[in-house]
């Protein structure tokens, strides 16, 4: 019995896989011959966007102790480290406005508001991820080496917790991706030299150390010193009157005052110093959440394609094109959506093209949904809902042993059961 | 890394105060929320405003700009680059600054000559206009006058030459230095002489001016020879040539076999690299993460080669100047095209708009 084919483009004859190469590369190349001032005052929109929100949200929080202006503040600021993070670092850091020639918007100067430094990010995504996509065993962003999402990844006993510490990646994924990009695994196996794993951790702490000094201390600082202002103009006198009195019957009304300012001054710094260092860790776990559930959508719903090592072996650059293409999944979305989420609602036009501008991802879609068309390739897209629900409920299935490879779109189907599966068993 | 302009003359108090609260902004700086109220207040490069674009005759046009910061001075001779934005791409040129250094109102200026099919000079004289904020690099330069007058001056200048000569006079009619200067001045019609008017008025004001205004599209280009009747006693003058690289050349050699090749200041606007003529045999560029070949006839810098086989390249100047366009060799051998000097490479960092391939060379890009 002939088996079927494994890959959504086995179909593809070379000519017409070096087709297809053809028509993606004149896509980029009509991009990159378009871009110009309307591009750059995109992008400069956003970039200013993002400071206004930030600066509104850093003010509002000066009055942190009022709730309705923690959470507004709280809600400015996460929406600014969003904006910073998605539409802004992470595109930047693919060199997507380099073509500026602007110093201060471009991939090698650019640093962002999150744990891991730049330097260490664009080796881990921009180069192995982006390069290796979903190939098992070299793309390390499949389960981020701590989880099981493709069937064909052997089970091992500590994957039972990993529907746990996944909630835990959810709230903390900045400090994830920054461990990530460190290659466990490879300084495991005593691949990674000791001088780069030094240079990493330096590099990390850095970055650590200066987010740490900001959100948690720095702000707060800020939001105490104002509290404090505000307090003591609008109540110059924190005694109580029985208070007053007594101090002065017992002739200290001079050191009691002094004693009452003070103390009425240490709550409210420390007031105001909690409220802000709790807006501050509230803001950056809800960019957390977001951030990982906008990642996890791009190559984890159950209409992914994964590729054995053998696969992939002398890949030709149409065939590296049509597995960027069925390894990522495109999430349904609002203009605002898609701002918010950096455009990688457009995660397949993202890994078509990971150096050309977000910002026209959207115009060049339906080009790359005619090629899929007429190619007889699938184009995986879905609504927010639908696609985070597929990724979590395999990260829940295949925390337990077997698990067979979902229903994929398209005619062409994955096949039950792998190499790698059966030479490991 | 994208070019940046010159870190400006900021007050310490200014640049204690944002360091101090560096922490809060971080991975930002506090310049960068400043900018956005106003650009001129960026601290990490000197920017200006651009004041006033006067056109010129000869195609050329004078922009004025107001420096947002102090201006760090020039010595008349000299050159800035600029950093403009066109089409939402940053471009850097140099040009010579064509203001006298102690303007009284603070501008400076520069007069691009219009050049067919450049980039930024038909942008600045046909499409700038005033309040565009444009990036100032560093001042360079060391064709410039002598510090102490102790003979005549010649000044021989063509086409757009005149740009850094005219600086030169300019801050000599201010402190009343214009006692003994021979200009000859090539341009190609009559009408067409940059500075034309300035110059007569020069002409006319001061004895010790004596302008020569030679039209080569009527008279021929101006040759060395005419020197003994133009200005006989060129040899005992401390002579400043400007131009192009032909009449340079002529010059020098004129200078070495019948003068004092000492007293001759030349300054070249565009470094000789490669042309029709140019020497060796080329190469192929391989770009190693790109994994693609590019072909690098003779003459042709690495950064063209790359460029024409579809590779974005980081450019700047593109004259040898700026150092934006670095990139690293791994291994093989290049051509300088301004010195012709063959050098092999080993991991290390090159300029590529002013070298060229010499045989299989390649590069991490």
């Amino acid at each position: 019995m002939q088996s079927p084919p494994k890959h959504p483009f086995a179909h593809l004859s070379a000519d017409q896989l070096a087709e297809l190469g053809r028509e993606f590369d004149a896509i980029h190349e009509q991009v990159r011959y378009e871009l110009g001032d309307r591009d750059r005052q995109y992008i400069k929109g956003v970039i200013r966007l993002h400071r206004q929100i930030a600066v509104a949200g850093r003010a509002l929080l000066l009055g942190s102790r009022s709730k309705t202006l923690w959470a507004a503040g709280t809600g400015c600021l996460a929406i600014a480290k969003i904006l910073e993070n998605m539409e802004i670092g992470h595109n930047v850091l693919h060199g997507q406005w380099d073509w500026m020639n602007d110093p201060y918007i471009h991939s090698s100067t650019w640093d962002w508001d999150t744990a891991s430094t730049a330097e260490a990010w664009k080796h881990s995504h921009n180069y192995i991820h982006h390069t290796y996509t979903n190939i098992r065993g070299k793309d390390k962003d499949l389960g981020y080496e701590i989880m099981r999402i493709d069937p064909n990844q052997k089970w091992h006993p500590a994957y039972l917790a990993q529907p746990f510490y996944n909630l835990l990646l959810m709230a903390f994924f900045e400090w994830g991706v920054a461990v990530h990009d460190l290659d466990v695994e490879a300084i495991r196996r005593g691949e990674k030299p000791l001088k780069d794993v030094w240079h990493d951790i330096k590099g990390i702490s850095g970055k650590a150390r200066d987010q740490i000094v900001k959100d948690y201390l720095g702000w707060p600082l800020v939001s105490a010193l104002a509290s404090v202002a505000v307090g003591r103009l609008s109540n110059r006198e924190p005694r109580s009157a029985k208070r007053l009195l007594a101090d002065r019957v017992r002739g200290r009304g001079w050191l009691g005052a002094a004693k009452a300012q003070l103390s009425a001054a240490r709550t409210e710094g420390a007031g105001g110093f909690a409220a802000t260092f709790w807006a501050d860790f509230t803001a950056n776990i809800i960019r957390n959440l977001w951030a990982h559930s906008i990642i996890f959508c791009g190559h984890f719903p159950d209409q992914t394609y994964t590729f054995s090592q053998d696969e992939v072996r002398d890949e030709t650059r149409g065939a590296w094109y049509a597995r960027q293409l069925v390894g990522a999944a495109n999430i349904t979305g609002s203009p605002l959506f898609h701002l918010m989420s950096g455009n990688l609602g457009y995660q397949v036009e993202h890994h078509l093209f990971p150096d050309m501008p977000s910002s026209r991802y959207a115009e060049i879609a339906p080009k790359v949904k005619d090629i899929c068309l007429r190619y007889g390739l699938p184009y995986n897209t879905g609504p927010l809902s639908r696609q985070l629900g597929s990724v979590h409920r395999t990260i829940i299935r295949l925390a337990f042993p077997g698990g067979a490879p979902r229903p994929k779109p398209g005619p062409y189907q994955g096949e039950p059961g792998d190499d790698e599966v059966r030479a490991a068993a | 890394m994208a070019e940046q302009g010159m870190p400006p003359r900021v007050s310490p108090v200014r640049r204690r105060l944002l360091r101090a609260v560096r922490l809060l902004f971080t991975p930002l700086r506090p310049d960068d929320y400043l900018e956005l109220v106003n650009p001129l207040w960026s601290t990490r490069e000197l920017r200006g405003r651009v004041e006033r674009v006067r056109p010129e005759r000869g195609g050329a046009a004078t922009v004025l700009i107001r420096p947002g910061f102090d201006w760090v001075g020039h010595r008349p001779g000299q050159y800035v680059r600029l950093g403009v934005l066109i089409d939402g791409v940053h471009h850097w040129r140099a040009y010579s600054l064509t203001s006298s250094p102690d303007r009284p109102d603070g501008l400076i200026s520069v007069t691009p000559k219009r050049v067919d099919g450049g980039v930024v000079s038909p942008y600045l004289v046909e499409r700038a206009r005033p309040g565009e904020v444009v990036r100032l690099g560093e001042v360079e330069g060391t064709f410039t006058l002598p510090d102490r007058l102790e003979r005549g001056l010649l000044f021989v200048t063509a086409g757009s030459g005149i740009t850094p000569v005219m600086s030169m006079l300019r801050q000599l009619n201010r402190h009343g230095s214009i006692t003994d200067v021979v200009h000859i001045h090539s341009a190609r019609t009559a009408d067409g002489v940059t500075f034309g008017d300035e110059l007569a008025e020069l002409d006319k004001r001061h004895d010790g001016f004596r302008l020569t205004v030679r039209v080569t599209g009527r008279d021929g280009r101006f040759t060395p020879d005419e020197l003994d009747t133009v200005c006989p006693d060129w040899r005992e003058r401390e002579a400043y040539a400007c131009g192009p690289g032909e009449l340079l050349d002529a010059l020098q050699a004129h200078w070495k076999c019948h003068g004092d090749p000492e007293l001759l200041h030349r300054e070249r606007f565009q470094p000789i690299v490669g042309g029709a003529d140019a020497e060796g045999e080329g190469g192929t560029v391989h770009f190693a993460h790109r994994n693609l070949d590019a072909d690098c006839p003779a003459g042709t810098p690495i950064l063209v080669a790359g460029e024409e086989a579809g590779v974005e390249m980081p450019f700047g100047c593109r004259i040898g100047v700026c150092h934006t366009c670095v990139l690293r060799i791994r291994d093989g051998r290049i051509r300088d095209l301004r010195t012709n000097a063959v050098s092999e490479k080993h991991n290390e960092i090159v300029r590529t708009c002013v070298h060229g391939a010499e045989g299989p060379v390649t590069i991490e890009l």
